[in-house]
C-alpha cells in the first residue's frame, strides 16, 4: 500500500511538473513585461512599470503588421470555411471507392511541413502570373492574396474536420424532411442544414483565424513584402529583444483566458438549457425559466470586474512612481557600470592578445551568417571575457545581465568607455523602437573587437 | 384534394441487390393503406420511391393519374413522416408545422394563423412557442403529422411513425391517426412491420417480403386467406404441416401429412388454382382454430402428448407434441370458466375442420 | 459516372452543387496538387533568372539534388557533409523531441483522464489550452527569456551555487530542443489525452481487480486502446517539429542549423528558388515516408492521424 502512495505521490510530482513547464515561461515572459529593464528578464526586478505595453502600442511595425494580419484573417476566414464545408459536405458524397484517396488529398496539407505549402503557392502563382503576362505589381505577386490562398490550404482541412464532425450528428432525414415539405435544395440547405452547422462555423471562423493569425511558417514565404504580425515578430525576437513583446504575449494571454471563460459559461447555459427542456419534456416542469442574456451572467460580469480591476491596479501601480524608482535604478546602475568600465580597463588590457586569436577564429566563422547567430554569440562567446571580468570585481551578487552586456559591448569595444555610460540612458528608448538600431549597434560591436586589434 | 397512388412494374435496384421486384399496385383514392413486411423486405425503399428520394430502376410511379419521373420530392403532392419524426430541433413547434408554407413565402402572420389551426387539430393548443425538445413523444408524434399535413399533400406517407414509442401510446395513437386520416380524408400509405397497426388501421394491406409483393387485401382476408406460405407465417400465429396433395375436390383438397391426412381449403392466388395432385403443400392451422375432438367431430384430427400448458387470462394455450412431426402445435382455448386443464403428459385428440385449415404450396416462410 | 453525376445535381440541387464542385475542384488543384507538382518541376529546374522561366534556358537539371548529396562541385569534400548532417541532425533530434513529448504527454494525459475529477479536472484540461493560443514566435521566445545567459535558469543555478558562470544552454541546443519540445506538446496531449478518456474504466478495474500490477495494466490494457493518439499525437509533432522554423530561428545555436533554416536561405539569403525548392521537397519526402511507416507500423489509417 505504501508503494501505491509513493507512486501517487510520484505522478502528481510529475504532473505539477509539466504543468510548472507549461506555464512557467509563459509566466517568466509575462512577468518581464513589467519590469522597467530594458532586456527581458525577472531578476534583477527593477521597476514594475507598465510603459512596455505603451511602446506596444506605437510601435509602429509591430501596428501594421497586425493591421495586415488581421486583414488575413479575415480573408482566410472568407475563403477557407467555404472551402472546408464544401469539402466535408463532399466527402459524404463521393462514390464508396474514391473516398479514400479524396480524404487523403484534401487532409494532406494538415501534413505537410509549413514551409512547403508557403513555397509551392509562391511559385505556382508565379507561374501563373507569368502566363497571364500580369505584371509585378498584379495579385499573384502580392502578399495578401498568396498568403490567403497559402494558408487556406491547410486551414481549409482543419476547418473541413470541424465541419465532419458536426456533420456526423446531422441527420440526413432533417433535410428529406425539407424537402419533402416542399423546400428547394437551396431553401433546404439554407434554413435546415445552415442553422444546423452554425455552431461549428462559428468555431471553423475562430479557429481558422486564430490559425492564420498564428501562422509562420508559410506566411514568412507568401507575404513577400507584406508584413504580418508573425514576420515583424520573427525578425523582432531575432535581432533584437525587448520586454514589449512580452508586453503582446501578456495581451494575448489575457485575452485568451477571458475568451475561454466567456466560452465556458456559455457553454454551461447551452447545457442548462438542454437540461431544463428535457426537464418540460418529462412533464417535471411546468416552463423553462427565461435565461438571462449572456453578458449579464454572474459569471461574465464577474470576470469583467476582475479584468478591469486587474488592468486598473496594474496601470496605476505601473505609471505611479515609476520614473523615481527608475532613476534610482540608473543611478545605481551607472555607479556599478562606472566601476565595472573601471575593472574593464585593466583586465581587458592584459586579456587582448590571449582573445585575439580565437576572437579571429570564430569570426571568419561566423561570416557568412545571419544575425540570430551573431546576436548569440556575442551574448556568449565575445562576452566572455568582460562577464568573467566583472565576476572577480564584484563578486556574485552583481547583477548580470543582456543590457549590461551590451553595455559592456559597447564600453569594451567603443575606444571610449566614459561616453558609452551616457548612451546607456539614451540607447534604452533607441533600442527599443527599431529593430534596425539594434542590428547596427551589434554588427558595429561586432566588428569592433577585430578593429581594436 | 386526395389522389390514388399506382406503382406499375416498379423494380428497383441497387447494385446486385433487387429491393423491389416488379412491384404492381393501385393505392385507391381516400384509401389507408399499408405495407407489411420485416424489416429489410423493401418496403422503405419503395415508400421514398413514392415520395421521390430515388427513382426506380425501371417501371413507373404515379400520383393522381401522373407520371412522377424526373419530379423531385418538393414537388410531388405527397409529405411523409419519418420513421425519427425528423423534427427540425432549432425551430418551435410552429415554426416546425408552418415549415412548407414558410418555403413557400407565406406571410408571418398567416402561416402562424395555419399553425395554430392544426396544432387545435392534433389537440396541442397553445404548444405552438415550445421549442421541440420541450415535447413529448406522443406531442411529437403529432407534431410530425401536423407539419406534414400543413403542406397539404394529397397523399401522406408514414415510415413506421408509431415504432418509437410506447406500448400504451402506441395503440393510442392507431385510433387517433385512423380519426385524422378519416377527418383529413386523403390517402395514407403506412410501412409497418407490426402487423397489430396494420390490420387495425388499414383498408389494404400490402404484405412484402424480400422485394416482392406478396399478398394486397384487407386485414381480414390477409388474416383468413392468406395466398402464400410467407403471409400465412408472417401475419398471427400459425401451425404448418408438410406434405403431398393426395386429392383436389373444387376448393377442398387433401394433403398427406406424416401426421396424417389433412383436408384444408386451397387459397387461389390471382384467380388462379394453386395446388394440383402430387403437388407439395403446407397445411396453416391456427391456434385457436384447433379444439379437443372428445367435445366434438372434427375432418382433421391430431393426435399428440400435451408438453406444457399457458394461462394467459381470456384464454389457455396448449402446446403440444403432435404424432408424426416434430415441431410443437400450439392450440388456444377460450377460458369460458369451464374448461380445465390437460395434464401435462397426457395423450389427447385435438383437430379442426376443412374451412379453417389452409392449404398452399411449398414457399419459404417467415423467420420465426 | 453518368449517373454518378446526375444523382449528385439530383440530390444537392444545381446551385449547390455547382458551389460544391467548384469549391472542392479550386482546393484540391489549384491550392494542393498543381502547386505541389510544379514545385516538383521546378526542383529539377537550372537557377536562372526569373524572365528567363519557362524559357529554354530553363532546362531540367540534377544539379540541386546533387548538391544536397555531394555539395559543391568545387568541394574536395566526397559528400555535402554539413547539408546532410543538418538533415540527419534535424530528422534525429524531431524523432528525439517526439519521443520526449511521449513521454511527458501519457503519464499526464493518463492522470488527466483518469485520476483528476470534477472541476479541477476539467478546469486543467482547458488550461492546457491557453499556452497553445499563445503565438508560436512567442512561445520560443519566452523559452529565449527563460534559458538567455541572464535568464532566470542561469540566474538561479547560480544563485544556488550549482553554477558559478552562466551556461549558454543556446549554443548547446537545450533551448532549442526543449522549445521545440514545448511547441508542439499540446498536439501530443490532446489525441492521448481523447483516446485514453475513451477507455471504460471498468476495464482498469478488472485489471486490477484480477491483481494486475499497475505497469501491466498500462502495457496490456491503457497503452493499447490509446495506441491510435499516441500514434496521431508522434506523427503530428514529427512532422510539426521536422517542419518548424521559427523556434530554430530564435532559440537555434549558432553553430546548429535547422534544415528548414537551410531551405529560408536559399530562398531569401541566397535566391536560389529552385535549389530551396529541392530542398523542401527531400523535407516533405522524408515526412511522407515517416507519416507512411507510422502507418505501417501501428496499422492505423490516416484518418486517425489527422484528428
Amino acid at each position: 500500500m505504501s508503494s501505491d502512495r509513493i507512486r501517487r505521490f510520484f505522478v502528481l510530482f510529475f504532473v505539477l511538473g509539466f504543468f510548472l513547464y507549461l506555464f512557467g515561461p509563459l509566466l517568466i515572459m509575462g512577468l518581464t513585461a513589467f519590469n522597467s529593464s530594458a532586456f527581458p528578464r525577472v531578476s534583477p526586478w527593477e521597476c514594475f512599470t507598465v510603459e512596455w505595453f505603451d511602446v506596444l502600442a506605437n510601435d509602429g511595425r509591430l501596428l501594421e503588421g497586425l493591421k495586415n494580419s488581421f486583414l488575413i484573417g479575415f480573408g482566410v476566414v472568407l475563403f477557407a470555411v467555404p472551402l472546408g464545408l464544401a469539402g466535408a459536405l463532399m466527402l459524404t458524397q463521393v462514390q464508396e471507392r474514391v473516398r479514400p484517396w479524396y480524404y487523403t488529398i484534401v487532409i494532406s496539407p494538415i501534413l505537410v511541413p509549413g514551409v512547403v505549402l508557403g513555397i509551392s503557392t509562391l511559385l505556382f502563382w508565379d507561374r501563373i502570373g507569368v502566363m497571364f503576362g500580369a505584371s509585378r505589381d498584379s495579385i499573384f505577386y502580392d502578399g495578401f492574396f498568396l498568403t490567403i490562398i497559402g494558408q487556406s490550404t491547410f486551414i481549409a482541412a482543419y476547418t473541413m474536420l470541424v465541419f465532419i464532425s458536426r456533420l456526423q450528428r446531422f441527420d440526413p432525414a432533417q433535410e428529406e424532411a425539407a424537402l419533402d415539405l416542399g423546400a428547394t435544395h437551396v431553401q433546404a440547405f439554407r434554413k435546415i442544414l445552415l442553422p444546423f452547422l452554425k455552431p461549428a462555423i462559428a468555431s471553423a471562423a475562430v479557429l481558422a483565424f486564430l490559425a492564420s493569425f498564428e501562422n509562420y511558417n508559410t506566411t514568412v514565404f507568401t507575404s513577400i513584402s507584406t508584413s504580418t504580425l508573425t514576420t515583424v515578430l520573427a525578425s523582432k525576437v531575432r535581432y533584437g529583444i525587448d520586454p514589449s513583446i512580452s508586453a503582446l504575449a501578456v495581451a494575448i494571454v489575457v485575452l485568451t483566458v477571458f475568451g475561454a471563460a466567456i466560452h465556458e459559461v456559455v457553454k454551461r447555459r447551452e447545457e442548462a438549457a438542454a437540461k431544463q427542456a428535457g426537464m418540460v419534456a418529462a412533464g417535471l416542469i411546468k416552463e423553462k425559466k427565461a435565461q438571462k442574456q449572456w453578458f449579464l451572467e454572474p459569471a461574465i460580469i464577474g470576470i469583467l470586474l476582475v479584468f478591469i480591476a486587474g488592468l486598473g491596479t496594474a496601470f496605476f501601480a505601473g505609471t505611479i512612481g515609476v520614473e523615481e524608482c527608475k532613476v534610482a535604478v540608473k543611478e545605481q546602475k551607472q555607479i556599478e557600470t562606472a566601476k565595472r568600465i573601471e575593472a574593464l580597463k585593466q583586465k581587458t588590457q592584459a586579456r587582448k592578445e590571449a582573445e585575439a586569436a580565437k576572437v579571429e577564429l570564430q569570426k571568419t566563422e561566423r561570416a557568412n551568417r545571419t544575425g540570430t547567430e551573431n546576436f548569440n554569440s556575442i551574448f556568449s562567446g565575445g562576452n566572455l571575457a568582460p562577464k568573467s571580468d566583472t565576476n572577480e570585481t564584484e563578486g556574485n551578487d552583481s547583477p548580470r545581465t543582456g543590457t549590461e552586456n551590451f553595455n559592456s559591448i559597447f564600453d569594451s569595444t567603443n575606444l571610449q568607455p566614459e561616453e558609452s555610460v551616457k548612451p546607456d540612458d539614451e540607447a534604452e528608448p533607441e533600442a527599443r523602437t527599431g529593430t534596425e538600431n539594434f542590428n547596427g549597434i551589434f554588427s558595429s560591436g561586432n566588428l569592433a573587437p577585430a578593429t581594436t586589434e | 384534394m386526395s389522389a390514388d397512388v399506382q406503382l406499375e412494374d416498379v423494380w428497383i435496384r441497387f447494385g446486385d441487390f433487387v429491393a423491389a421486384k416488379d412491384v404492381n399496385i393501385h393505392i385507391q383514392d381516400g384509401e389507408f393503406f399499408s405495407f407489411l413486411g420485416p424489416s429489410g423486405c423493401g418496403k422503405t425503399t419503395l415508400l421514398r420511391a413514392v415520395s421521390g428520394f430515388l427513382a426506380p430502376s425501371q417501371g413507373k410511379v404515379l400520383i393522381g393519374g401522373k407520371d412522377m419521373a424526373g419530379i423531385g420530392p418538393n414537388k410531388r403532392p405527397t409529405a411523409l413522416i419519418f420513421q425519427n419524426l425528423a423534427l427540425f430541433p432549432l425551430m418551435t413547434v410552429w415554426e416546425n408545422i408552418a415549415f412548407s408554407l414558410e418555403v413557400k413565402g407565406m406571410g408571418k402572420a398567416d402561416r402562424r394563423k395555419r399553425a395554430d389551426e392544426l396544432l387545435d387539430l392534433i389537440a396541442l393548443p397553445n404548444q405552438g412557442d415550445k421549442m421541440v425538445n420541450e415535447l413529448s413523444g406522443g406531442q411529437k408524434q403529432r407534431v410530425a403529422i401536423a407539419r406534414a399535413l400543413a403542406a397539404e399533400p394529397d397523399v401522406l406517407l408514414l415510415d413506421e411513425p408509431l415504432s418509437a414509442l410506447d406500448l400504451k401510446l402506441r395503440q393510442h395513437m392507431r385510433t387517433e391517426l385512423r380519426a385524422i386520416q378519416e377527418r383529413v380524408g386523403i390517402t395514407f400509405i403506412y410501412i409497418t412491420h407490426d402487423q397489430g397497426e396494420a390490420l387495425t388501421m388499414s383498408d389494404n394491406v400490402a404484405v412484402m417480403s424480400q422485394g416482392i409483393i406478396e399478398q394486397v387485401a384487407g386485414g381480414n382476408q390477409i388474416y383468413d386467406s392468406p395466398e402464400t406460405a410467407f403471409v400465412a407465417s408472417f401475419v398471427g400465429e400459425n401451425n404448418h404441416f408438410i406434405g403431398k396433395v393426395s386429392e383436389c375436390d373444387g376448393e377442398t383438397v387433401s394433403v398427406e401429412t406424416p401426421s396424417g391426412v389433412l383436408r384444408a381449403r386451397s387459397v387461389d392466388r390471382n384467380g388462379q388454382k394453386q395446388l394440383q395432385r402430387g403437388d407439395d403443400a403446407l397445411v396453416f392451422i391456427r391456434p385457436e382454430s384447433l379444439g379437443f375432438s372428445d367435445q366434438r367431430p372434427f375432418d382433421n384430427v391430431l393426435q399428440g402428448i400435451v408438453e406444457r400448458q399457458e394461462f394467459e387470462g381470456n384464454f389457455w394455450q396448449v402446446f403440444l407434441k403432435v404424432d408424426g412431426s416434430d415441431r410443437v402445435v400450439t392450440l388456444s382455448m377460450v377460458n369460458d370458466g369451464r374448461s380445465v386443464g390437460h395434464d401435462v403428459g397426457s395423450r389427447v385428440k385435438v383437430g379442426c375442420n376443412a374451412d379453417l385449415a389452409v392449404a398452399l404450396p411449398l414457399g419459404p416462410m417467415a423467420a420465426e | 459516372m453518368t449517373n454518378y453525376w446526375k444523382d449528385f445535381f439530383r440530390k444537392n440541387g444545381t446551385a449547390l452543387g455547382l458551389f460544391l464542385l467548384l469549391s472542392v475542384a479550386v482546393w484540391m488543384l489549384v491550392m494542393i496538387i498543381l502547386p505541389q507538382l510544379y514545385m516538383l518541376d521546378f526542383s529539377f529546374r537550372a537557377n536562372v533568372p526569373p524572365p528567363q522561366w519557362g524559357t529554354e534556358s530553363h532546362v531540367y537539371t540534377l544539379e540541386h539534388y546533387k548538391y544536397l548529396i555531394y555539395g559543391n562541385v568545387n568541394s574536395t569534400d566526397a559528400f555535402n557533409y554539413i547539408d546532410l548532417g543538418v538533415f540527419g541532425r534535424t530528422i534525429l533530434a524531431s524523432i528525439f523531441v517526439t519521443l520526449i513529448d511521449v513521454c511527458l504527454c501519457y503519464p499526464v494525459a493518463y492522470y488527466l483522464a483518469h485520476v483528476a475529477r470534477g472541476g479541477w479536472g476539467r478546469l486543467m484540461v482547458m488550461s492546457l489550452i491557453v499556452p497553445f493560443w499563445v503565438n508560436e514566435l512567442l512561445r520560443a521566445f519566452s523559452f529565449k527569456v527563460m534559458f538567455g545567459a541572464s535568464g532566470v535558469i542561469n540566474n538561479a543555478l547560480i544563485s544556488l551555487g550549482i553554477l558559478d558562470q552562466p551556461y549558454d544552454f543556446i549554443r548547446e541546443n537545450v533551448a532549442l530542443y526543449s522549445g521545440l519540445s514545448y511547441a508542439y506538446i499540446l498536439l501530443m496531449i490532446f489525441p492521448i489525452y481523447n483516446a485514453i478518456e475513451s477507455l471504460d474504466k471498468n476495464q482498469i478495474e478488472a485489471a486490477r481487480d484480477l491483481g494486475s500490477p499497475w505497469w501491466r495494466i498500462h502495457w496490456r490494457v491503457v497503452i493499447p486502446h490509446a495506441k491510435p493518439g499516441i500514434t496521431s499525437g508522434c506523427t503530428m509533432v514529427f512532422m510539426l517539429t521536422a517542419g518548424a522554423l521559427a523556434a530554430p530561428q530564435i532559440l537555434g545555436g549558432p553553430s546548429s542549423l535547422w534544415f528548414t533554416q537551410l531551405v529560408y536561405k536559399w530562398f531569401n539569403n541566397s535566391a536560389n528558388w529552385a535549389r530551396g525548392s529541392a530542398y523542401a521537397l527531400v523535407l516533405l519526402i522524408a515526412c511522407i515516408i515517416f507519416v507512411l511507416l507510422m502507418m505501417r507500423f501501428f496499422k492505423v489509417r490516416l484518418g486517425e492521424i489527422a484528428r
